[in-house]
């Protein structure tokens, strides 16, 4: 069993972003902070290898390059600030592990599964992606800016949930653009400009 | 028995395009020009591959044969590149269509030339060059809109292949619903056609034949085979196309690949 170091960056470097020396511990959640453009979605992409990329990458001290792709992916989860569907309907998208717990934690418990995906409001959208994500029980969680699309009291249940995981040891590096959020959570700033990190933790 | 029109009943027919003209140009429909571009062009063109037929069916020479049908084959591969409104990048824009398009039609033809009809030789080009060119076209039509719908797919609907990689996902499930999209759209004109003929509308080649003097039940039979062939030959073409169509949108890190489209 490898120690829990967290998620590692060794180094990392796209077509965006290049970086170097970035450890994200469990229970020691990291606010990714930056412009528009500064390259934190790039960041996560590379991270779970959605984009083309090089470098080294190591979760609880395995490096992501002795595992295949889809097993990364299951073991670091990244959910976009815009989520996409492959589906047409909610129940399209229900196969992965019960997400019923999370859906309903997260009022979304009224919505049937044959309701088609693009009749969800965006927030409702947003939420699913969430819920679905959690239900998943990643190790480390990528998030980007997973509650912009939603009013305030959706947001607090989104930080309820959050809050027992980071608790439990999660490794969390979420981008936002709201600094109360990030205080609430408790997590450490990382600056992102030019696809490049100052500053690290 | 057969009637041969000469060439005057031949110009005669054209009388209709000229009919055409004039009912477009007293409506302003404006297709006079392109429609007689286009008929001179198969007026030409159909003259010289009569001339060249003659040449090889009376010289039996197999290199001749081949020759021609390699020669078929680029301009067909070159017509499915043509056709794509976002082709690969590099050797892939040409490669994957045409080679995917000759292997189809290859091996049904070969198929067909060797167990079916049994001329002597096999590749006797009064049966091979003809079979080939069916086959050819219907390959090209159906890999050219599959390859198409693909890249398509995947361009409009990158989104949700990532949501669905995200979620740990292979890149063979992320593409099916792409796949079988392109499938289908590379599949339609050969099952409509399957479906249409002999109620809506008697094929070409069954037609073409019952003038010429055959027996219509032999023509039945003849079109009946030649279909199933064409089927076979772009079901073929068709599915190895999309296969390799998703290799190349993809890599083995399971990620999209759409930097591997010219353009982008």
């Amino acid at each position: 069993m490898a120690q829990k170091n967290g998620l590692e960056i060794r180094h990392l470097t796209s077509a965006i972003i290049d970086v170097a020396d970035i450890a994200v511990r469990p229970g020691v959640p990291v606010a990714l902070v930056g412009r528009s453009g500064s390259g934190k979605s790039s960041l996560m992409r590379a991270i779970v290898d959605l984009d083309r990329n090089e470098g080294e990458v190591l979760l609880h001290g395995v490096s992501r390059s002795g595992m295949s792709a889809p097993l990364w992916r299951r073991t670091v989860v990244y959910i976009p600030a815009e989520p996409g569907w492959w589906g047409e309907r909610v129940g399209d998208h229900l196969a992965g592990p019960d997400s019923t717990e999370t859906r309903a934690a997260l009022g979304l418990d009224h919505i049937p599964p044959d309701q088609p995906i693009d009749r969800l409001s965006t927030g409702e959208r947003q939420r699913l992606a969430l819920a679905l994500g959690f239900a998943r029980q990643p190790e480390a969680l990528l998030l980007d800016e997973p509650t912009a699309a939603l009013d305030e009291t959706s947001r607090d249940l989104v930080e309820a949930l959050l809050d027992p995981m980071i608790a439990a040891g999660l490794v969390l590096m979420m981008a936002t653009h709201d600094p109360e959020q990030a205080r609430r959570l408790g997590l450490q700033k990382l600056e992102i400009t030019g696809g490049r990190i100052r500053g690290t933790p | 028995m057969t009637i041969d029109p000469g060439n005057g009943a031949v110009m005669l027919a054209a009388i209709f395009l000229i009919l055409n003209a004039g009912l477009s140009l007293a409506l302003q429909l404006g297709f006079v020009r392109s429609m007689f571009v286009a008929a001179l062009r198969m007026t030409v063109q159909l003259a010289l591959v009569g001339l060249v037929l003659e040449v090889v069916l009376t010289s039996a020479s197999a290199w001749l044969t081949f020759g021609v049908m390699g020669f078929m084959a680029a301009v067909a591969g070159y017509e499915i590149m043509a056709r794509q409104e976002r082709r690969f990048a590099g050797l892939w824009g040409y490669g994957l269509g045409a080679t995917t398009m000759l292997l189809g039609s290859a091996i049904v033809t070969v198929f067909a030339l060797t167990i079916q009809i049994g001329p002597d030789p096999w590749y006797a080009p009064r049966y091979a060059i003809p079979l080939f060119g069916m086959m050819l076209g219907n390959a090209m039509t159906g890999v050219a809109l599959g390859l198409n719908a693909l890249t398509g797919e995947v361009t409009a609907r990158r989104r949700g292949i990532e949501a669905h990689l995200l979620t740990g996902a292979t890149r063979w499930q992320a593409m099916t619903p792409a796949m079988r999209r392109a499938a289908t759209a590379g599949m339609v004109p050969v099952i409509n056609a399957m479906t249409a003929t002999g109620v809506v509308s008697l094929p070409g080649m069954m037609t073409g034949q019952i003038l010429a003097g055959a027996d219509p039940t032999q023509a039945v039979r003849y079109q009946l085979m030649v279909m199933f062939l064409i089927a076979g030959a772009t079901g073929l073409g068709l599915i190895v196309a999309v296969m390799g169509g998703v290799i190349r949108l993809t890599d083995n890190r399971h990620r999209i690949r759409l930097d591997r489209l010219r353009g982008s």
